[in-house]
């Protein structure tokens, strides 16, 4: 019946008496002809690419979000400057809804990977920004001065004291990034980045099945990634932070609350 | 020469609304003017003899409400319909934003409208789950499977309008002359070749009745750039080619070269007034011939011009409906 041969399809057709959320497992899982007919859809493997192009330009982006945002913070709080320059500058870029920005950055970047990355990037930097600064002002004046009076230059206070106090409110302010970058990829195909915003985005070949398969997978990814940097961040606090966050478990950052009660 | 005729209309209007804003006045010469050159394209046209709508007062017992999907062409032709009833004297209201194809279809098929312009692409493909490949590609013969779908549902499919709404492919005049001017898909394929990029909307790229029926029915590869830019894609340099549809207003705007689908790739996508049995039965013969006659003047030229009052001169679709109907000697 068909025009092309599309009969000689490797893959079955959707089953037809799953439930909605059965039937988007099944599209995770397995195989299946497109709603409108004529190639074969969803299953681990086109899944697993489409994840690795998602995860890559979302990658892409925190990495320069965090390159960008972290020194300006790092500085601008050492010398607490410029914070209301900061928050609102990055507030204005947050303010604009990425699908616009992303329609705005044709115009400059072209249609393409560097303009998906410039829109995720313009979301990651907000939150980045704005943790880094406050959990570098909220770190006791005495062990700056301290620092300072055993003779550590600004740098060394910055990189020495400041970064590994703050890193906790700073990795908070990278899993948000992480989080809204990851769930944001999914508007990538609508500038030519494959993404597993195509099964979201493409409801005549992926029907309701593919839409919930892909929201699924990336949930699952964007609670991953979440869980991931909660790990790095273990790693990566000073274990004098952890012994102070030990002794007083069950007062989640309340050793913030008295920093900022005793500083100056 | 009607297009010209049109732009030449459309320009008229806007000095005239230019002149009236300034408050120059003499705005009864522009007027006249104005109203002698759309005779002239009503008579070039040739359906000054359709004559106005009658009004008959024993309409008024009936009520319908015309319902249509959330864009440029289906508010125009939901509009079309409303005021066309209504100046037969029907008790017409109107919910012309009824979003996708799926919410409009739920509605007709509840009874919160009567009835609403659908394509008979769209209703196989989307409410019969006809595989796009199965589409019959001949007009007549896919709004008959459409019709008798349709019944199971109890809604009757109105006869359909002469133009369609379907994909077609589009370039700048500068790109079609750099590959030799090519009328079909098939001449623009054989000398752009896989060099030339394509750019559509993401779903395209998985879509028989798209990018991959290039592929299947020309054998053709063009680069494809996934986005919904469509003529600024063109105009900014991100793609030579796109996927747009016949009826775009920005079609009629003399800058594009579009290419025949000489192997019927798309499936046809003419318009039909899906109704609901019942409504159809109050409206009888007579509302039917009425539909015919006021769709009749809409070709895929007309049409297209209609949408880019919308879409480009950002004209209301109530007033663009209300112009056609008079221009074309419907209403006065």
């Amino acid at each position: 019946m068909s025009r092309h041969g599309s009969e000689g399809l490797a893959c079955n057709p959707a089953p037809s008496d799953a439930s909605a959320f059965g039937d988007a497992l099944d599209f995770i899982v397995s195989e299946r002809e497109s709603i409108s007919g004529g190639v074969c859809i969803g299953g681990p493997g086109e899944l697993l690419d489409l994840a690795g192009s998602h995860l890559s330009v979302s990658l892409v982006a925190i990495a320069i979000a965090i390159a960008i945002a972290l020194p300006a913070a790092l500085y601008l709080g050492h010398y607490g400057r410029g914070e209301f320059l900061a928050v609102s500058i990055s507030n204005i870029g947050r303010a604009v809804p990425s699908l616009a920005l992303l329609a705005f950055f044709v115009a400059f970047l072209g249609i393409g990977f560097s303009n998906v990355v410039a829109v995720l990037t313009l979301l990651a930097i907000p939150p980045i920004l704005t943790n880094t600064f406050v959990g570098v002002r909220q770190v006791s004046r005495e062990a700056v001065d301290a620092a300072r009076g055993v003779g550590m230059t600004e740098g060394q206070i910055i990189r020495r004291i400041e970064l590994p106090l703050a890193l906790p409110t700073i990795f908070a302010g990278l899993r948000t990034a992480a989080v809204a970058v990851v769930a944001t990829a999914t508007i990538a195909p609508l500038a030519n980045v494959q993404s597993l915003g195509n099964p979201i985005l493409e409801p005549q070949t992926y029907g309701n099945a593919g839409q919930l398969g892909a929201a699924i997978v990336v949930a699952a990814i964007t609670l991953a990634v979440d869980a991931g940097l909660g790990v790095v961040q273990r790693l990566a606090t000073s274990p004098g932070l952890k012994l102070a966050g030990r002794a007083e478990r069950g007062k989640r950052f309340s050793y913030i609350r008295t920093r900022s009660l005793t500083s100056p | 020469m009607n297009i010209t005729n049109r732009m030449l209309l459309a320009l008229m209007t806007v000095l005239c609304l230019g002149a009236f804003a300034a408050g120059c006045g003499g705005d009864d010469d522009e007027k006249s003017a104005d109203s002698s050159t759309s005779a002239t394209t009503t008579a070039a046209r040739g359906y000054e003899e359709s004559g106005l709508i009658e009004r008959d007062e024993a309409n008024a017992q009936t009520k319908l409400t015309i319902g249509s999907k959330n864009f440029a062409e289906q508010y125009i032709l939901g509009e079309i319909y409303a005021q066309a009833f209504e100046a037969a004297g029907y008790d017409v209201s109107k919910q012309l934003d009824l979003g996708s194809e799926q919410i409009a279809f739920k509605a007709l098929k509840n009874g919160d409208i009567d009835a609403y312009p659908e394509y008979s692409g769209t209703a196989l493909t989307s409410f019969y789950k006809v595989k796009t490949d199965d589409v019959p590609r001949d007009k007549d013969e896919a709004f008959t499977e459409m019709e008798s779908l349709l019944a199971e549902d109890d809604i009757v499919a109105m006869p359909q309008t002469s133009f369609q709404n379907t994909f077609v492919i589009t370039s700048s005049k500068e790109t079609a002359e750099k590959y030799d001017s090519p009328e079909t898909i098939s001449e623009l394929a054989e000398t752009a070749g896989s060099k030339t990029s394509i750019s559509g909307f993401p779903e395209c790229r998985q879509r028989t009745d798209c990018l991959l029926g290039l592929k299947q029915v020309y054998d053709w590869t063009p680069r494809f750039v996934s986005s919904q830019g469509q003529y600024e894609d063109i105009d900014g340099d991100q793609s030579e080619l796109t996927f747009g549809f016949s009826t775009d207003g920005a079609l009629s705007l003399d800058k594009y070269a579009t290419y025949e689908d000489d192997k019927s790739l798309f499936p046809p996508y003419y318009v039909s007034l899906l109704t609901r049995q019942d409504a159809a039965d109050k409206l009888g013969d007579e509302g039917r011939a009425l539909i015919e006659r006021i769709q009749e003047p809409l070709t895929e030229e007309v049409m297209r011009e209609l949408n880019s009052r919308v879409s480009i001169d950002k004209q209301k679709p109530q007033k663009v409906a209300a112009e056609y109907l008079r221009e074309e000697g419907f209403t006065e």
